[in-house]
């Protein structure tokens, strides 16, 4: 059982990449499962939301209390919310940062998700973008199904873009 | 058939849009609203042939389903919590007047305090209304349900509205496998509703939810009764029928490991995997535990429930619901009907987290001797 816990802000596409994540592993043949942290969502505001990845079908339906990864869209959350909040020594931490100093004991691995979304994209959104380098890193997913499914999810040339884009960060990782 | 990852709302949503109902009057409310959005996008792309009904309130979209389904037409309308309480009259109204229609009760706590989260409060409140109630665990048995709650309440021999509750946010805004069936297996299975008991014909017009005198009431309600006895052979059969034609079996309670089990939780919904997996590591520390879980509620099925709890000591009824003094709803009903030693939990409640310690406190508690016959469970100590 894998649990990845993904930090935004209401409007960054944190529930969508929980669910892009959870579809494309089940592209992969996992069983899969993904839901935001239940409650009243407003735009900018911090928000949580959850995958996980099993090879049995996935039961529990409780929360996610110690992830095994943990996804930060927007480095401004780490001066409001606690993202190292239970998190094991062995949880990998990946902020979308330019400046991140690490955090004292537990290392994180850093990518500058919004230069390239707006390099690539024109706008600062990076959902997507921070799970190509998710998947290179961890090899929790692959980067095929990954990209088959943002493709499927936007429709048109913003899938495309967006693909690209996240290819570009599956390579830096 | 494909398999596709999405919500329990999106399930049954998808049901409906098998089960191809004509009338489809629907008002929105958290956590039910993506159910009325997927249907009005449906209607509009023509991939349902229905009238999609806007309302100004939730009494008005039962009442408009009740109008539709003695029109003699197939109708599904949805909400949640409050709409649910909005619409209390009207589903005593619609069970009285045998339409027999289908509503989605995305599980949600009532006010107050104000409180958007999940429990079964809502539906728990409208116990007693006259229609059949399916508590369910997955998005899979989600749109399974839906199907098959059409069959049973549009059975000649029940003719009673049923609603299929799923638990709000843990099931209606989370995403996992669902399989879809094709169209054509689902018009093998469901045939057009073709009305046969109350419905508008002006060729031979009749009145029905009309003035009735002391001489024809008590008479009403007891058809009612009969009719909901009647759905415990007709659940079971149309779970029978569903699983020759699509492989998935369900039944009026499922019992997971219950064989030689000395004590079994008690539960209805998406909490019952919860339990499995708590059932599964205490299993693993030898302890003898098992699940019943309630799949019908309205009919309560007696007969099954004892036939899965005979063996076993105690009974640990886990209710997310309460009755102020009483208990649960679910505990209530168990100490009345099953003769075992029962213990009731009421835990859960406006979205409280129920995490595997507070599961596993309620097997020791149960498995030690509770001091009282109803325990509440994750409440904060001041």
């Amino acid at each position: 059982m894998i649990e990845i816990r993904f930090h935004g802000r209401g409007g960054q596409g944190s529930v969508t990449a929980a669910e892009i994540l959870a579809k494309a592993a089940f592209k992969d043949g996992k069983s899969v499962q993904a839901f935001p942290f239940f409650g009243v969502e407003r735009r900018g505001a911090p928000v949580m939301a959850f995958t996980r990845i099993d090879d049995e079908p996935i039961k529990m339906r409780y929360q996610v209390y110690n992830p095994d990864y943990v996804l930060v869209l927007d480095e401004g959350l780490l001066n409001v919310v606690d993202v190292f909040s239970g998190i094991k020594d062995n949880t990998e931490v990946i902020i979308n940062t330019k400046t991140f100093e690490g955090s004292g004991d537990h290392e994180v691995h850093k990518i500058d998700a919004t230069g390239i979304a707006l390099d690539m994209l024109g706008r600062n959104i990076v959902n997507t973008i921070i799970l190509g380098y998710f998947a290179k890193k961890t090899g929790v997913v692959s980067i095929d199904s990954l990209l088959e499914v943002i493709k499927e999810t936007f429709p048109g040339k913003i899938g495309e873009l967006n693909a690209e884009a996240t290819k570009k960060a599956y390579d830096m990782g | 058939m494909v398999k596709e990852v999405m919500t329990s709302n999106k399930a049954v949503a998808e049901a409906v849009r098998l089960a191809k109902p004509q009338v489809i009057p629907v008002y929105p409310i958290t956590p039910q609203t993506t159910i009325s959005e997927y249907l009005a996008q449906y209607v509009a792309d023509e991939k349902i042939d229905a009238k999609y009904v806007k309302v100004e309130s939730e009494h008005s979209a039962i009442s408009a389903a009740v109008g539709a389904s003695g029109a003699g037409v197939r109708v599904f309308t949805a909400t949640s919590s409050q709409g649910l309480m909005l619409m209390h009259e009207i589903l005593y109204a619609a069970a009285g007047m045998r339409t027999p229609f289908v509503l989605a009760d995305a599980n949600r706590a009532i006010s107050a305090p104000l409180n958007i989260w999940n429990d079964q409060q809502d539906s728990i409140a409208q116990k007693d209304a006259g229609w059949l109630q399916i508590y369910v665990e997955d998005a899979q048995e989600a749109l399974d349900t839906t199907l098959m709650a059409y069959k049973v309440s549009e059975n000649p021999d029940i003719l009673l509205p049923s609603m299929v509750c799923l638990d709000g946010f843990i099931l209606t805004h989370t995403v996992e496998p669902v399989e879809i069936p094709d169209q054509e297996s689902v018009d093998a299975f469901l045939p057009p509703y073709v009305p046969e008991h109350a419905y508008l014909d002006p060729k031979d017009p009749m009145s029905i939810g009309n003035f009735a005198d002391p001489e024809y009431y008590m008479e009403a309600r007891h058809d009612m009764d009969v009719a909901m006895n009647n759905a415990l052979d007709v659940i079971q059969k149309t779970c029978d029928e569903f699983a020759e034609i699509f492989g998935r079996q369900y039944g009026l309670v499922e019992g997971y490991k219950t064989e030689d089990a000395e004590i079994i939780y008690v539960a209805m919904g998406s909490l019952c995997s919860s339990i499995r997996v708590i059932v599964d590591e205490l299993r693993a520390k030898g302890e003898k535990v098992g699940l019943l879980k309630i799949r019908s509620y309205r009919p309560f099925p007696v007969d099954a429930i004892n036939e899965v709890v005979k063996n076993c000591s105690k009974l640990a009824v886990v209710d997310k619901n309460f009755a102020i003094g009483m208990g649960g709803a679910l505990f209530g009903d168990m100490k009345l009907k099953i003769d075992k030693e029962i213990y009731g939990f009421i835990t859960g409640l406006g979205g409280r987290d129920i995490t595997p310690e507070a599961l596993n406190e309620i097997y020791e508690i149960t498995k030690n001797g509770p001091e009282n016959d109803v325990t509440w469970i994750g409440l904060k100590e001041e």
